[in-house]
């Protein structure tokens, strides 16, 4: 399996995503500079954390119309294993692989700090290898994380179990105190309707070894690896 | 060829939090301006384009805060167009 992190001007969690995939999970992995447009080799696309041009205009406004983003369109289109993290996650509704928007946190602080997180769903690529209802504790780092989206959508995400994960305290509890930036039924991470594509707020490469305070983001990047394996046997 | 200046508003759709909005108001309440009640925020950006006449100038400025100007499920925007006197392109 080849794992690919894509680099836009801006991005900073970046090399964070390759030591994790590479020294931690052991998967080879190279970096797509955000003007590359060939990823055949690849079998994950990975979109990082950071600030891609700026911020400027809209977060991921931008980037989404990066050369490589019309590759990274056609292999989720293919079925292909997106993942955007934070920024990445942005840049996703942008484009329109996932539906949506983060707009500015309801208190306008610009939150970094661990948050509990609640698998909602575990029938993705990304969430195979956790448990339902599992709580996984990893920071946030971010000033635009308020998921919005309009009713209709968001009763449809909600029926088609694309929520999946929810901010929660350290039992699982979800309510509108946990709820750190405003989002919409705490959502802090969706898939698409194919479910091959998804997008979380929350950092699991910031949370992936233990001197790091906590493994949990492992289960994410592990889900992918089993899904693989599944795939072979 | 003519010169036409597009002031394009972009702002929240109504009903979507707009925090900004709210604490200039709450400052501005707390500076004893009991008068405003509410604050709504936007950006407002200014376009120089050529084009042949102003049908397709809109049709320029509407297509780019279709594509990338406004985020369709957040935003709205309104834009006035005018002929530019001369080039102003500095």
């Amino acid at each position: 399996m080849k794992c690919g992190v894509v680099v836009f001007p801006g991005s900073n969690c970046d090399h964070d995503l390759y030591h994790v995939l590479k020294h931690v999970m052991g998967l080879e992995t190279r970096f797509v500079w955000h003007k590359e447009q060939e990823l055949n080799d690849l079998d994950a696309v990975f979109l990082p954390g950071g600030f891609s041009y700026g911020d400027y205009l809209r977060t991921g406004a931008i980037a989404r119309f990066s050369p490589v983003m019309n590759e990274v369109i056609r292999f989720a289109q293919k079925g292909g294993p997106v993942l955007g993290i934070c920024n990445g996650f942005q840049i996703l509704c942008e484009s329109g692989l996932l539906p949506g928007a983060l707009l500015r946190n309801r208190d306008l602080d610009f939150i970094c700090k661990s948050v509990y997180i609640r698998v909602e769903n575990t029938d993705t690529i990304f969430t195979g290898a956790c448990q339902p209802g599992q709580v996984l504790k990893m920071p946030i780092a971010h000033g635009d994380g308020n998921f919005f989206v309009d009713q209709a959508t968001l009763e449809e995400l909600e029926s088609r179990q694309q929520v999946l994960f929810r901010y929660c305290d350290h039992s699982g509890q979800v309510n509108e105190a946990v709820n750190p930036n405003g989002s919409l039924n705490n959502i802090a991470g969706i898939c698409n309707r194919e479910r091959n594509v998804v997008g979380m707020m929350p950092h699991p490469e910031r949370a992936a070894e233990a001197v790091l305070g906590s493994e949990d983001g492992r289960f994410i990047f592990q889900s992918l690896v089993e899904t693989a394996l599944n795939a072979v046997s | 060829m003519q010169t036409f200046k597009a002031k394009i508003q972009i702002r929240l759709k109504s009903g979507i939090l707009d925090p900004q909005g709210q604490t200039i108001a709450h400052a501005l309440q707390s500076l004893g301006f009991s008068e405003v009640q509410a604050v709504r925020t936007g950006k407002l950006m200014e376009l120089q384009l050529q084009a042949e006449n102003r049908k397709a100038a809109e049709d320029v400025v509407k297509r780019a805060c279709e594509k990338l100007l406004a985020n369709p499920v957040t935003e709205e925007y309104h834009f006035e167009i005018a002929e530019a006197e001369e080039d102003v392109t500095v």
